[in-house]
């Protein structure tokens, strides 16, 4: 069914259709609406069978999730921000344990300076931390991403992390196809889980494991991380097979074939690239995009693929590893070794920062034109970094940073789109 | 409160067992199909407390239970000792994720359990004093306040044992520990710090709050058992000495809870929905000195010169219990 | 279950990891002495009789009691039970009332008919038993059961000796004495009464007998020398107490001055009042402190209205009954000494207490034989100097008790049954004594000793009923359970519950425990929890 509803509510239904039977709610901006939705639905009597419950803090609902998942219940808690943060111990914990949590991350920036817009600084804190990590690029496919990702994580007894970007997609009513319960039971079949407690059949689960045992264990953590590149296109696959929709996989390629420039973003941000990409198609330019569904498992021979014949690759991103540069452009270097090819590190979008189609347009012709630095800062104000720097030379007691630029700056509201 | 009707001179009310009793009558570690929920081939130090104290409670809400049980542990010695790689010493479904988040973890199996209409399964979260009442406090205190149906038990030795032996905010006033060593013009622990979480407990006006202690298994099972009778949260938080962290014999683990509780410094009571109930009497009152002359924690107490000042203290702390709980009895 | 690697586990895995490797010293469970089993004189197993009475088993725990003494009845009565003195208990409350359970056992086998098991085999072998006082009707026992053919040759016209003729009625009734003297005779022993052994060796070559034990009683009545008036009325206790036994009751007068401090002195003076004495007094030289004669029996005595003038010594007895008293002080050794103070009492007659003798002349001509004080030598077996003859109970040196008389008749017929056999008895190994620091008193549950209710002050004076009366069953019940069971485990399954490893096995009842040495780590919490002192910690050796 198709409806006009914010990208939250289009969560919220696609858990309820998937018949999750623990949900754990902690309020953080952007993503409440999605449980505020379905702890509504809860009480109203729509949702039945299902745990609606209202946490003290975000450890405490993932550790509830934890509880409720290892009890052998679909279990389900979502998060931003300073909240993934908060429950970046349980989040670890839960991979390490192999429960298939399924917890969406609506993007958002961490402070301090405290700041509750958009980018993906949050899910790349907990990349290495053992989840799946898909990135919708539409609240359409945030929710495909959502009935997906309990099929996903069930078969492999790993949690997964449905990202979506804050505000942009959280806060954006779009039209979405909402399927019907019949549709999804049909997709995803009951939690069958691979260890359980159980009275019956008792285990200990979550043993101390010493030097002897412990690589092992991380090695085989990874080996689930590769069998999920097998099988989260055969699952994209089979999704569209019974919903008629292409949605997740790996990677998704735009105007590729031929391009000598090929753009690689994550998120909702693809939208923007495709368009700018469409202008420059049309004016002539050998260029194309590739978005990254999948960001853990890292997609790197699909990648390969992709890339090894254009001559330069741009990777937009909306986070950065400070002191070293891009934290995406690291993956697909190593999805490029021994191709000679220039790549270029393009740091977007900080703290919700527009990305305008301006902007990229100017930015992709410059990487054409090979004048582009390897790591750039896109639209970055340089006039007020370098008064800072100027300042902190000869002042000891500066004061805070982001408070002085604040009162440069003037207004706020003129710098965000 | 009544713990049996009719007194046995020769094998007492306080034995584990009596050969005189009927067979139900007797205490559940009396019985040869006690469920030994916490299984030899454990690590634990000798004469540890906390696995006493653990097999005790685990062994009675099981016999509550009908063997219907799931357990919750906090990181901590009892998580470490009993389940290294690749041997655990539990006979019962158990999990262990984090050192904060046990009552949480609790809560999200307590859920699951009434989604999946297996109500007749009932869940327990265990822990440490340090993964109680200090870095597992928000959740115990958040699934306390939502009133989820956990039994959570604080097993306390009253500091950081598995870390090895650093102040917690259980570690009574003045003993020693690795971060509150025994130097200087005040040495030990500071006193008038710390915190009781079982009136914190209480607080969250939950169905039924305890303190039991190792020294006392009828009592202790007594409390486990009620508890499991009690659908919402519940707390009982026992005393479990340490030998090691203490600095005290192995072979002298429950003479020393039992001077806890005699001496008054740790008073056994219960209390239901926020109001005091019931408590312990003590059967043989004991100074302070006794119980804290065993221990090498208080050594520095009981120097060339007695601090005669800070043991007055601590006789102050359990003269201050045996009033406010009533334990002197009738 | 297809369980992730190394982090589920499965249950029961830890049994794989021996944590017994640790240990540096191990429990082990021992059986210590309790103290009244050591104190006993008659070498009972009170703590094991005690435990099957607290099972509410009164017959199987008058049966191990009789195992060592079949006079329960009596016992419980006469006896001064140094158990009691012994008891551990008495350090935390009171003493066991061992000596009311032990009566109540001996009513409640009288009250039942309970019987001695006959022996399971004869031996053919023939033992002469002189005397049927406490020491020979228990060596007679004791040797019957053993397959010995038995024969009692006893001098007066009854069985029962000096506690016949020289405990009142009041404190021993005669229908408890016989009826025990008779279960005993039951097993087949013969009694010859009024019959005289004059010379032990013609008696024993005449009846083909291969030992005998001797048992006679201190009959003869000690002599001070009094001087006195002719009508002056002077008697000895034994003889007082003897013809309470017949139909002329002795006459004493309305008051009666009694002259010693033993337990003898007492039975007379109350003996007296009982009478019908208006005023009995005891004339003592040394202070009550020094008195032979057991506290509660002057306390009791004291009570019914008899006098006692302490430090006080008789100087002669005149016609009409004055008496010239003088008083003493103690010195600075504690013995008295005269002060030349003097009073006069008046008196109907005159009691002298003053101990008794043994008659030996059965004994005379027997080669080897060694008299010393009165009495026979005999070595740790029993036996005389002269082989095959053995003897005990007053005969012989020693505290002349009932249950010292019981005690020699048990210990000499193991004795006499070793040395027919051909392999001498060697007592087994004693325990270590249990001692008030092995146990853990705290499991015990604290209440007073029930205190066997006294009869009516005013009714005791005037009749021979029993001055104490016994237990009823449910007061037994309470009193045997006060036991602490020193030394001897009793299953109150302390260690099965307070080891912290799961390192003891319960086998079940009557089957005690065992250590589980795989798991056991040493710690010791089962020695130092273990109420009664059933365990020990050992070096490890390695």
């Amino acid at each position: 069914m198709r409806k006009q509803i914010e990208g939250s509510r289009a969560v919220a239904e696609a858990i309820a259709l998937s018949r999750p039977q623990v949900i754990c709610a902690y309020p953080i901006t952007p993503q409440t609406h999605i449980v505020e939705g379905l702890g509504e639905m809860v009480k109203a009597g729509e949702l039945t069978n299902c745990e609606f419950i209202n946490v003290e803090s975000e450890f405490a609902a993932l550790s509830v999730a934890i509880g409720a998942s290892a009890a052998g219940a679909r279990a389900y808690t979502a998060t931003s921000s300073q909240g993934l943060l908060f429950m970046a111990e349980a989040v670890y914990n839960a991979a390490g344990l192999g429960l298939p949590i399924v917890m969406t991350i609506g993007n958002r920036a961490i402070g301090a300076p405290i700041n509750i817009w958009n980018d993906h600084s949050d899910s790349m804190s907990m990349r290495d931390a053992g989840w799946i990590q898909l990135f919708a690029e539409t609240n359409q496919e945030a929710l495909d991403l959502h009935i997906q990702a309990f099929r996903l994580a069930e078969e492999l007894s790993l949690p997964v992390m449905v990202c979506m970007d804050g505000f942009i997609l959280t806060h954006a009513y779009e039209r979405v196809d909402v399927p019907s319960q019949e549709q999804v039971d049909a997709y995803l079949p009951p939690y069958e889980p691979r260890q359980v407690l159980d009275t019956g059949n008792p285990v200990s689960i979550g043993a101390m494991v010493g030097p002897e045992a412990f690589m092992e264990v991380r090695y085989l953590a990874h080996h689930k991380q590769l069998r999920a590149l097998q099988l989260i296109p055969q699952l994209s696959a089979l999704y569209k097979q019974q919903f008629g929709r292409d949605s997740g996989g790996l990677i998704r390629s735009y105007r590729t074939e031929g391009a000598e420039t090929i753009v690689v973003s994550l998120g909702s941000v693809n939208g923007t690239v495709q368009e700018v990409i469409d202008d420059m198609r049309d004016a002539g330019t050998a260029i194309g995009s590739v978005g990254i569904c999948s960001f853990r498992p890292f997609p790197l021979a699909a990648l390969r693929d992709v890339l090894q014949h254009a001559k330069r690759v741009v990777v937009l991103e909306k986070c950065f590893a400070v002191g070293l540069g891009g934290i995406v452009s690291d993956g697909v270097r190593n999805s490029l070794s021994g191709i000679q090819l220039k790549g270029y590190t393009v740091v977007a979008g900080l703290g919700g920062r527009s990305i305008t189609k301006a902007s990229l347009r100017q930015l992709f012709e410059d990487a054409g034109a090979d004048e582009l630095e390897q790591m750039t800062f896109l639209d970055l104000n340089a006039d007020v970094v370098s008064h800072e720097l100027e300042r902190e030379t000869h002042t000891r007691r500066t004061g805070p940073t982001a408070e002085a630029i604040l009162r440069r700056l003037g207004t706020v509201g003129s710098q965000v789109g | 409160m009544e713990l049996q009707t009719v007194k046995f001179y020769q094998t007492g009310t306080f034995t584990v067992g009596n050969r005189l009793l009927a067979e139900d009558e007797r205490s559940v570690q009396a019985n040869t199909e006690r469920t030994n929920s916490l299984n030899s081939g454990h690590r634990a130090c000798q004469g540890c407390g906390e696995a006493l104290g653990a097999r005790y409670a685990i062994d009675a809400a099981m016999r509550a239970t009908n063997n219907q049980i799931i357990a919750v542990n906090a990181t901590g010695c009892l998580e470490v000792f009993s389940t290294p790689y690749p041997e655990t010493s539990w006979q019962i479904p158990w999990i262990h994720s984090l050192f904060g988040n046990a009552a949480a973890v609790a809560s999200g199996v307590v859920a699951a359990m009434r989604v999946t209409g297996k109500t007749d399964i009932r869940v327990i979260a265990q822990g440490g004093d340090g993964g109680t009442t200090d870095i597992g406090f928000g959740c115990l205190s958040g699934m306390f306040e939502r009133n989820d149906d956990v039994l959570y038990l604080c097993y306390d030795n009253e500091a950081y044992m598995n870390t090895g032996v650093q102040r917690s905010s259980a570690t009574p006033p003045a003993a020693r520990t690795a971060t509150t060593p025994a130097i200087g013009p005040d040495p030990g622990n500071v006193a008038g710090t710390g915190k009781n979480v079982p009136l914190i407990a209480m607080a969250h006006n939950i169905p039924y709050v305890a303190t039991a202690s190792v020294a006392n298994l009828r009592d202790l099972e007594f409390k486990v058992t009620k508890a499991m009778g009690i659908h919402g949260a519940r707390y009982i938080h026992i005393h479990v000495p340490c030998p090691l962290g203490w600095g005290s014999a192995p072979a002298d683990t429950i003479r020393i809870a039992r001077l806890a509780v005699e001496s008054g410094l740790f008073p056994l009571f219960e209390a239901e929905h926020g109001e005091v109930t019931g408590r312990t009497p003590i059967r043989q009152r004991v100074p302070v000195d006794e119980y804290l002359k065993l221990q090498k924690r208080f050594a520095h107490l009981f120097g060339k010169e007695p601090d005669t000042a800070r043991i007055a203290q601590v006789q102050a702390t359990a003269d201050r219990n045996i009033a406010r709980f009533g334990l002197l009895g009738d | 279950m297809d369980k992730p690697f190394a982090i589920t586990l499965d249950v029961g895995s830890s049994l794989a990891n021996k944590t017994g490797s640790w240990r540096t010293s191990r429990p082990v469970y021992l059986d210590r002495l309790p103290p009244c089993n050591h104190a006993c004189p008659a070498g009972e197993n009170i703590q094991n009789w005690l435990f099957h009475a607290e099972g509410g088993h009164y017959e199987a725990a008058w049966r191990a009691l009789t195992a060592d003494n079949p006079l329960p009845g009596v016992m419980g009565r006469v006896c001064y039970h140094p158990c009691e003195g012994a008891c551990n208990r008495g350090q935390l409350d009171e003493p066991v009332g061992i000596n009311s359970v032990e009566r109540f056992l001996g009513d409640e086998a009288l009250r039942r008919g309970w019987k001695f098991e006959p022996p399971a085999r004869e031996t053919g072998k023939r033992v002469l038993v002189v005397g049927a006082g406490p020491s020979g009707l228990v060596a007679a026992y004791h040797l019957r059961r053993f397959g010995h053919t038995v024969k009692i040759v006893e001098a007066g016209p009854f069985a029962g000796g000096m506690m016949r003729f020289g405990i009142p009625k009041y404190r021993l009734p005669r229908e408890v004495l016989d009826g025990e003297i008779q279960r005993i005779l039951d097993l087949g022993i013969e009694l010859q009464l009024d019959t005289k052994v004059a010379d032990i060796r013609e008696a024993m070559a005449a009846g083909g007998f291969d030992a005998a034990f001797l048992a006679v009683g201190a009959h003869i009545a000690k002599r001070a020398f009094i001087p006195a008036g002719s009508a002056a009325r002077m008697l000895d206790a034994v003889s007082v107490l003897r013809s309470m036994e017949g139909e002329d009751k002795p006459m004493l007068g309305r008051r009666v001055v009694v002259y010693g401090g033993g337990n003898t002195a007492l039975d007379v003076a109350r003996t007296a009042k009982r009478l019908g004495a208006s005023e009995a007094i005891i004339v003592y030289r040394r202070t009550r402190e020094k008195m032979p004669a057991h506290d509660f029996e002057v306390e009791e005595a004291l009570q019914e209205g008899i006098l006692i003038k302490w430090l006080s010594t008789i100087k002669n007895m005149a016609d009409g009954g004055t008496l010239t008293v003088e008083k003493m002080a103690l010195d600075d050794k504690g013995f008295p000494q005269p002060t030349g103070e003097i009073e006069t009492l008046e008196a109907d007659s005159l009691v002298m207490a003053l101990g008794q003798d043994v008659d030996l002349s059965l004994l005379e001509g027997v080669p080897g034989l060694e008299i010393k004080d009165g009495v026979v030598q005999v070595g740790t077996n029993m036996m005389t100097g002269y082989p095959g003859v053995f003897a005990g109970g007053d005969m012989v040196p020693s505290e002349r008790t009932v249950t010292v008389a019981a005690g020699h008749g048990k210990k000499a017929a193991r004795h006499i049954d070793g040395w027919l056999s051909g392999n001498a008895w060697v007592p087994p190994q004693k325990h270590e004594i249990a001692t008030f620091g092995n146990l853990n008193t705290w499991y015990y549950s604290d209440a007073p000793k029930t205190v066997r209710p006294l009869l009516d002050i005013m009714r005791r004076k005037s009749t021979f009923e029993e001055v104490v009366s016994g237990l009823d069953e449910k007061n037994a019940l309470f009193e045997a359970r006060r036991c602490l069971s020193c030394g001897n485990c009793f299953e109150c399954d302390n260690c099965y519950g307070v080891c912290p490893d799961n390192a003891v096995i319960k086998l079940g009842p009557g089957n005690r425990f065992e250590f589980n040495y795989d798991y056991c780590k040493g710690c010791g919490i089962c020695v130092s929890e273990c109420p009664c002192g059933a365990i020990k910690m050992v070096p490890e050796t390695i």
